[in-house]
């Protein structure tokens, strides 16, 4: 090979040259950056002018608590919704024409209506039943506001995740199941040794976006007097009239989501470090 | 005792109509936000996609803060946010200005940003699935950048588009129960009243979930009418 046709080959694979100058397309571009940058600048600016030490001194600490409640929350409502979830999604497999159709029934209800109304469901609604639980002795846990939206989102979130695992499972090829079953494995190994490590990759990235939701969606309990992070936010601003409080709550929100959202990224490139080519 | 019947009959007796106005509503404020919605996310995917570093870092930014707000937030800062905002301006012009801001109007544009954040990332991948051939066979016969983007690109991108657009509408139908919580009467502030004054809150509360989820129902018809008439044109190409 002579250098010429070398020479050509690296002519002709370069990718076109970016437009030089100002085309329509970068002013518009630089305009938009400058105005987000003047944006952020303005909230930077606010806060600065705004920074109260005794406002701060007096409601930090709240935040910080609303910040717990409002992991607690989504952490022990993920945990036991993926409980809940795996014979929902077990039922929704099934050959049996009532027991996946039941499981269809519970997951629509649950993935059709808003969680707000299901919270308010559970919420005001468990007042209706009060003779029946004080009988088995539940009264008391549902007088907890925090205990209904636990229990709500729960509810909630097993719908999503038994669809998620469905999913999941579903798109581990049939091939693999005939293949452990000419093995000799039973199907409990199978689904644990074979099918659950593939199935678990394809998953990751909605179970991830399942938890951001959720801590999106339990914003709503400050609607149901739980003083979680937006709770408190809430009970600041109805105090104080400080436009403040609901700013630090937005960044608050923002820096949790960014950092799930990239957790899940980098787990996702670790675990499919042997897929890649 | 009132029997479930009265309650839910229409008229003065029975709350029915009240409710039927809070469905009114709610429908009205997801039909109002879809078209906002769509628009700016289609601006907003057309800015990610292009070749310009500054445009899609825009995009970018636009996309990070309305996703990864809660909805709710976004709401109260949007409403509450613009009533502070518009009560200083109107402060420099008459010093006792008082502003009561829409509550439909920030309901609206709220919830808009936040389905144009999630559309702008459906239509991204619809362009990334329309091949390059397409763009360079419109420039090929003479089109300019917009007809090409008009008669080439847009019907494709539509159609690959359309169940991830069909979902948005779905949860955008959801989050409308959110502005209940700013004092509009949608379907579950009308169920609240309902059960506050006649104590039945089991059965108010789940007759309002059974409203969403028949609209969310007649949504699906509608939508799989609109992907089938969609899939025909496809067919006959």
């Amino acid at each position: 090979m002579s250098a010429a046709a070398a020479d050509v080959a690296t002519k002709v694979e370069k990718p076109p040259a970016l437009p030089r100058g100002w085309p329509r397309q970068r002013i518009l571009g630089y305009a938009l950056v400058c105005m987000w940058m003047a944006f952020l600048a303005g909230i930077a600016a606010y806060l600065i002018v705004a920074w109260n030490s005794e406002l701060f001194a007096k409601y930090a600490p709240s935040y910080v608590t609303g910040l717990g409640v409002t992991l607690l929350l989504v952490a022990v409502s993920i945990v036991l919704g993926a409980i809940l979830s795996v014979p929902i999604a077990y039922a929704r497999m099934s050959n049996n024409r009532f027991l996946s159709g039941l499981a269809y029934a519970y997951v629509y209800f649950f993935r059709g209506t808003p969680l707000l109304a299901q919270t308010f469901l559970v919420y005001y609604g468990v007042g209706s039943f009060r003779p029946q639980l004080d009988m088995i002795g539940l009264w008391g846990f549902f007088r907890e506001a925090f205990n209904c939206a636990i229990f709500a989102f729960s509810l909630n979130t097993a719908a999503y995740q038994a669809e998620i695992l469905r999913g999941a499972i579903e798109s581990v090829p049939r091939g693999q199941w005939e293949g452990a079953a000419s093995l000799g494995l039973h199907k409990l190994q199978t689904l644990w040794k074979i099918i659950l490590p593939q199935a678990l990759i394809v998953a990751l990235r909605p179970y991830g976006n399942e938890i951001i939701l959720m801590i999106k969606g339990s914003a709503i309990v400050a609607i149901i007097t739980v003083y979680d992070l937006m709770g408190v936010t809430k009970l600041t601003y109805s105090r104080t009239f400080d436009f403040q409080s609901y700013v630090w709550a937005a960044i608050i929100y923002l820096i949790i989501v960014e950092t799930l959202r990239h957790a899940v990224e980098w787990i996702e490139r670790r675990i499919t470090i042997h897929l890649q080519r | 005792m009132q029997s479930v019947w009265t309650l839910l009959s229409w008229g003065p007796e029975g709350w029915l109509d009240d409710i039927a106005y809070g469905v009114f509503i709610t429908v009205s404020l997801a039909a109002a936000t879809l078209p906002l919605g769509l628009v700016i996310g289609f601006l907003v995917a057309l800015a990610k996609q292009s070749s310009e570093p500054s445009l899609r870092l825009a995009g970018n930014i636009y996309t990070t803060i309305f996703r990864g707000l809660p909805e709710l937030l976004t709401l109260f800062i949007i409403f509450y946010g613009a009533q502070i905002g518009i009560q200083q301006v109107m402060r420099l012009v008459d010093p006792t200005a008082a502003v009561e801001v829409n509550a439909f109007v920030s309901g609206m544009i709220a919830l808009g940003v936040v389905f144009s954040s999630y559309a702008s990332e459906v239509f991204l991948s619809a362009f990334r699935a329309i091949p390059k051939g397409q763009y360079e066979g419109g420039y090929s016969v003479g089109l300019s950048g917009w007809q090409t983007m008009r008669l080439v690109v847009l019907p494709q991108l539509i159609r690959i588009a359309l169940p991830g657009l069909a979902n948005l509408w779905l949860i955008l139908l959801k989050d409308t129960a959110l502005v209940s919580a700013i004092g509009l009467t949608d379907i579950l502030r009308q169920a609240g009243v309902a059960a506050r004054v006649t104590k039945h809150a089991f059965l108010f509360f789940g007759v309002a979930a059974l409203i969403y989820l028949l609209l969310a129902i007649i949504s699906s018809f509608g939508i799989n009418a609109i992907e089938r008439a969609v899939g025909r044109q496809q067919v006959q190409r």
